[in-house]
């Protein structure tokens, strides 16, 4: 199972945590700083897997963001770093080619695509397209919305006149 | 001209990927964004916290604003900062019934709250309410959130709710429903357990989406108990079947491979139902051929099916063909240019090893590599590689190799795991005892605070026992080789703790043995220990007890001791310690320094570590003594039952002695409560008669001090006594269990020639074949195969050699012990297995042991030319290096294959529409005033470009 995710930029600032098994605040901290550094600090041909502490972490880069994913010690790495993967493009595709400042300032889309994509620490659905399906059916409930908060603001500015 | 601007940037939000927040917002982003350290940054954060608690107190919030107030947090909080003020705000927008504040709500909520928070109980209201919904929106937040919050004290809350969703006409909430029950069945399989039959009916399910979901509980659960899944075999393998045959919609194809990760779950649940279980493997061999040959090993995903693929045979029942085609797609892991790969490939490897141990050898150089590659994961990797294939012919090497190796890092965790597996492999190859000793003083001089305590005590019995062999000589000699090496180590600043007890101990039992080194000289040695580890109070008791039993062999042999004077201040301190332990040490010498020679030897016996001591748990030997005294008029023992029994006849004559009990503490668990008659209910007032545990668990505490005490210094030899020194190994086990019928029938001469022959013939070959082929492997490097490789071939030959030629080298008591160890190949493999060996080798179990002798030589060399054809593929293996390459370089663009697939325009060289949404982006950004250039360029390039 997957135990947490983490966007880290090349500057070791965080752009998106998301945790499957109980860590506390201090623990999460440390986590964090503990694998920016070691990750942050490999070499570009070495290999995408950490050991780390009996767990594995599996990560990735693209562009200047890192994408790391905990996985249990035997939990297939390949097939993580295509979970990844998925999770990237399935962010490319919403946002329209994806770039690190789309994570930054919409950081809480981000996490309802992944809360579509894995669920406690599985992932869930493999196919993008019904990933891409259900979060536009919340976009479009939420645009909804929208409106009818705009027409109805707009019935009282009139009632009001 | 202001409002334009915000009407642009208005307008500019209202595109897709547009940032719908406030100004301030989006300033606080760009803030830290721009934050040039992690202080300035707390700084940032540390006043946003203040600004939020005070928005956050402010009446009449509205709802957009608080949205907006929640989502701050969730970023407070991700940047690792304490936003628990506003957690119940979180909690209460859950509440709300707008979909798109109850989405924020739930989001936020569990991102906030692990499953232990009090304010879950607030929440599940909300949830059971949700899940009722006829948005299917709804429901699905409502079980996002359970999956994140339920704990197993909620679970009963909402778990009718989710079990009815899983017939939900919407397969998204079925899928979750499914994930749900999943986690309820982690957090408490109890809870679930009635409901396991739906997992089985969702496996059918229309929905591929829900199916694969399906396996994700179905893994779990057939982990935990493969036998009553049996019956599924066939329908994964169906499954596996038509997906691999793209019987699937479209939509789950990845990079052009047909649902991988479905089919990757799929082959984690075979290994499990084909392992040991032969018709349920056969009935896979099938299609794990099939996967085998469409894998496209050129993309990453086809190589993690493949890796998957490499699991699952090496866990079934093995098939000859499927194992070929598993080593053939290691070697091409290896052999690639991608560390992802290679390190696969070694991991693949060392599962493969177990089964046939040969398939190493080909790949010698390439692991070799991996062993001296910069990369720390995949040194590690081919370390546990190592260490699954190491035997009593490379056994040290590869410690010394692990010794180095855990010398040079700094990682505590990692450093512990190796440490032990030096240990382990120590224990169980060791050619000699010198050696032995010598690596454990290395593991334990850097890395002794991290290896078990029981290691230490194994050591310090290994020294106390010798070999189990009758033969004195070699022990004594083995000691002095110890206390020889731990007097030069002594000296060395900063030991670990739990190696001066294992020096203390060795030098207390033997430092004067020999005769070798005066008393003063190791007592002075001793009280240098005491003196530089003063904090320590285990290492000092160590010490102490040590010089208690040197000043004790001294009086015992009738010298005069003369105790040194820092000894005598030593005790002196000590006599006055804080800790009553080394206090009752100190004065047990001091009183020990008083009494003659016969006095001393009755209580510290020279060499007698081993010996077994008895504890008179009655303290029979008083009945004398308690005899006269009766005799002379002392009152007789009551025991404290007793007396408590007296106290209250005497002291409570008025109460009723019937409610007496209920004064004292039960310690008794109550009755179950029994449907009971009225009269029964009153005999349970009547005193339970003997407060048994109570007196049960008191009596033995005096003898147990004693024991105690008395285990102090030799505590070693009472633990572990059971324990074995090393567990029967797999890698031999197909050759050696051939093979030992032969040698324990062969005369000692004998099995040395074939040793010989065995060893010589493997190890030279391979080496000429390869110089021939390829003459530029340095030379080092392949001293270091030949010694780590070369004994595969002689492997069958080096077993029995440990028994014969060194000693066996470590052993508890024991002449039993060591029977078992030398054949112990029995124990593990299943019997199909011999299948894999050379087919001589098992035909001849009961013939004459000098043909049979001829017969393994014939083997072996026979293998020997097998090795040198591989040695052949492998160097002609030019081009099919080169094609790896040409497919690493295509990994290694992110953009690949898939980009393509899914975005053509895109992939194409023009990169038009791409180009511009960044420009696009770009202004946007540059309008919230977020300058690219100062900090942060990379952060314009799209991520997959």
């Amino acid at each position: 199972m997957i135990h947490f995710v983490l966007l880290v930029s090349r500057q070791g600032k965080v752009r998106l945590t998301k945790w499957y098994s109980p860590y506390t605040q201090k623990e999460r901290s440390k986590v964090i700083r503990e694998l920016s550094g070691v990750i942050l600090n490999r070499g570009p041909k070495l290999c995408n897997f950490v050991e780390w502490r009996g767990y594995k972490v599996v990560y990735k880069r693209y562009a200047s963001l890192y994408f790391c994913m905990c996985i249990d010690e035997e939990d297939n790495e390949l097939e993580t770093l295509e979970i990844i993967h998925h999770y990237v493009e399935i962010l490319d595709r919403y946002f329209g080619s994806v770039c690190e400042l789309d994570l930054i300032f919409n950081f809480h889309k981000a996490y309802y695509i992944l809360d579509e994509l894995l669920i406690a620490g599985e992932l869930q659905e493999s196919s993008k397209k019904t990933v891409a399906r259900i979060i536009s059916a919340q976009d479009q409930l939420v645009e909804a919305a929208k409106e009818e908060a705009g027409s109805i603001s707009n019935i009282i500015a009139q009632a009001t006149k | 001209m202001e409002q334009l601007k915000t009407i642009g940037r208005e307008l500019a939000m209202g595109s897709q990927g547009g940032f719908g927040q406030s100004k301030e917002f989006l300033d606080l982003v760009k803030s830290i964004g721009e934050a040039r350290s992690k202080a300035e940054e707390d700084r940032i954060v540390l006043s946003e916290i203040e600004i939020l608690k005070r928005r956050l107190l402010e009446p009449d919030i509205p709802k957009r604003k608080m949205k907006e107030y929640i989502i701050r947090l969730v970023y407070i909080e991700m940047l690792g900062h304490d936003a628990s003020f506003g957690y119940i705000h979180a909690v209460k927008m859950t509440h709300d019934d707008n979909l798109l504040l109850k989405r924020t709500g739930y989001l936020a909520v569990t991102l906030f709250l692990n499953e232990d928070h009090d304010l879950i109980i607030l929440i599940v209201n909300t949830i059971q309410k949700d899940l009722r919904s006829d948005n299917f929106l709804v429901v699905c937040a409502a079980l996002n959130a359970i999956c994140r919050l339920i704990n197993e004290e909620t679970i009963p809350a909402v778990l009718p709710q989710v079990v009815d969703l899983l017939n939900h006409q919407k397969e998204a909430v079925r899928k979750k429903a499914i994930m749900a029950l999943h986690r309820f069945h982690r957090k408490s399989p109890s809870s679930v357990s009635h409901l396991i039959s739906n997992f089985r009916k969702r496996l059918c399910d229309n929905d591929p989406g829900v199916m694969g979901a399906t396996l994700c509980p179905l893994f779990d659960l057939i982990s935990e108990d493969v036998t009553s899944y049996k019956d599924l075999v066939s329908s994964f393998v169906s499954i596996l079947k038509q997906v691999t045959e793209r019987r699937l919609p479209k939509s789950y194809d990845y990079h052009q491979m047909p649902a991988p990760f479905i089919q990757i779950k799929l082959l984690k649940i075979m290994a499990l139902l084909g392992s040991g279980d032969k018709s349920a493997s056969e009935i896979m061999y099938m299609v794990l051929g099939d996967l085998f040959r469409k894998c496209d090993s050129s993309t990453n995903i086809g190589n993690a099916i493949l890796y998957e693929c490499i699991r699952c045979i090496s866990c079934i029942l093995p098939s000859p063909k499927l194992l070929e085609a598993a080593a053939e797609a290691i070697s091409k892991f290896l052999k690639s240019d991608s560390h992802n790969l290679k390190y696969m490939g070694i991991d693949g490897l060392g599962r493969l090893i177990k089964i046939s141990p040969d398939i190493a050898e080909q790949h010698q150089l390439a692991v070799i590599d991996c062993l001296e590659d910069p990369d720390d994961t995949l040194k590690r990797k081919t370390f546990e590689l190592l260490y699954k294939m190491t035997k009593s012919s490379n056994v040290e090497v590869i410690v010394d190799r692990m010794i180095d190796y855990m010398i040079s890092i700094n990682d505590n965790h990692y450093k512990t795991e190796i440490a032990s597996r030096c240990v382990e492999l120590a224990e169980q190859f060791a050619p000699s005892n010198q050696w032995f000793i010598q690596t454990m003083n290395k593991v334990f001089e850097h890395a002794g605070d991290l290896v078990n305590i029981k290691v230490a005590h194994n050591l310090m019995r290994l020294i106390a026992e010798g070999f189990g062999e009758d033969d004195d000589d070699a022990d004594s000699k083995l000691r002095l080789s110890a206390v020889e090496s731990y007097l030069k180590i002594i000296s060395e600043p900063k030991l670990p703790s739990l190696f001066l007890q294992v020096i203390s101990w060795v030098l207390g039992e033997y430092g004067t043995a020999d005769g070798k080194y005066s008393a003063s000289y190791i007592s002075g040695k001793l009280c240098d220990v005491a003196d530089a580890y003063s904090s320590d109070e285990t290492v000092k008791g160590y010490a102490v007890s040590a010089l208690m039993k040197i000043y004790a062999f001294e009086i015992a042999s009738g010298r005069k001791v003369d105790v040194l004077p820092e000894c005598q201040s030593l005790i002196e301190e000590l006599l006055a310690s804080h800790s009553t332990d080394l206090q009752q040490r100190a004065y047990e010498l001091q009183a020990l320094l008083a009494l003659d020679a016969r006095a001393v030897e009755s209580i510290i016996p020279l060499d007698a570590s081993c010996e077994d001591i008895e504890v008179d748990k009655d303290l029979s030997f008083l009945n004398g003594y308690i005899q006269q005294a009766i005799e002379s008029g002392a009152q007789p023992y009551v025991s404290e039952r007793e007396r408590s029994g007296m106290f209250e006849t005497t002291d409570y004559h008025s109460q009723d002695h019937h409610e007496v009990p209920s004064h004292a503490l039960r310690f008794e668990a109550y009755e179950l409560p029994k449907p009971s008659v009225p009269q029964q209910a009153s005999t349970e007032l009547v005193p339970v008669p003997e407060p048994s545990y109570y007196s049960e668990s008191h009596q033995p505490i005096p003898t147990s001090l004693v024991s105690e005490r008395d285990s102090s210094e030799i505590k070693l030899r009472l633990d572990g006594v059971k324990q074995k020194w090393g567990r029967p190994n797999y890698q031999p086990t197909a050759s050696s269990s051939q093979n030992t019928p032969s040698i324990t029938q062969q005369a000692p001469n004998g099995t040395a020639t074939h040793s010989d022959g065995g060893v010589g013939s493997s190890s030279s070959k391979p080496r000429s074949s390869y110089e021939s082929k390829k003459p530029e492997v340095d030379p080092e490097k392949q001293r270091l195969a030949a010694s780590l490789f070369g004994g595969s071939s002689s492997s069958r030959s080096d077993r029995k050699s440990s028994s014969g030629g060194h000693k066996p080298a470590k052993g508890t008591s024991n002449k039993p012990a060591t029977i078992p160890r030398e054949n112990p190949t029995p124990v593990q493999p299943p019997p199909d297995l011999l299948d894999f060996g050379e087919p001589t080798a098992t035909s001849v179990t009961t013939i004459d042991p000098f043909k049979e002798l001829e017969g393994l030589l014939d083997s072996s060399s026979s293998q020997d030319g097998g090795s040198a054809d591989v040695m052949g593929l492998y160097s002609d293996g030019a081009p099919v290096t080169t094609t790896t390459t040409s497919v690493d370089s295509l990994l290694s663009e992110l953009s690949d294959s898939s980009k393509g697939n899914s975005r053509t325009y895109q992939s194409q060289t023009s990169k038009g529409p791409n180009s511009k949404e960044a420009l696009e982006k770009d202004a946007l950004v540059r309008q919230m005033g977020v300058n690219p250039t100062s900090q942060n360029p990379t952060l314009f390039k799209d991520l997959l470009g």
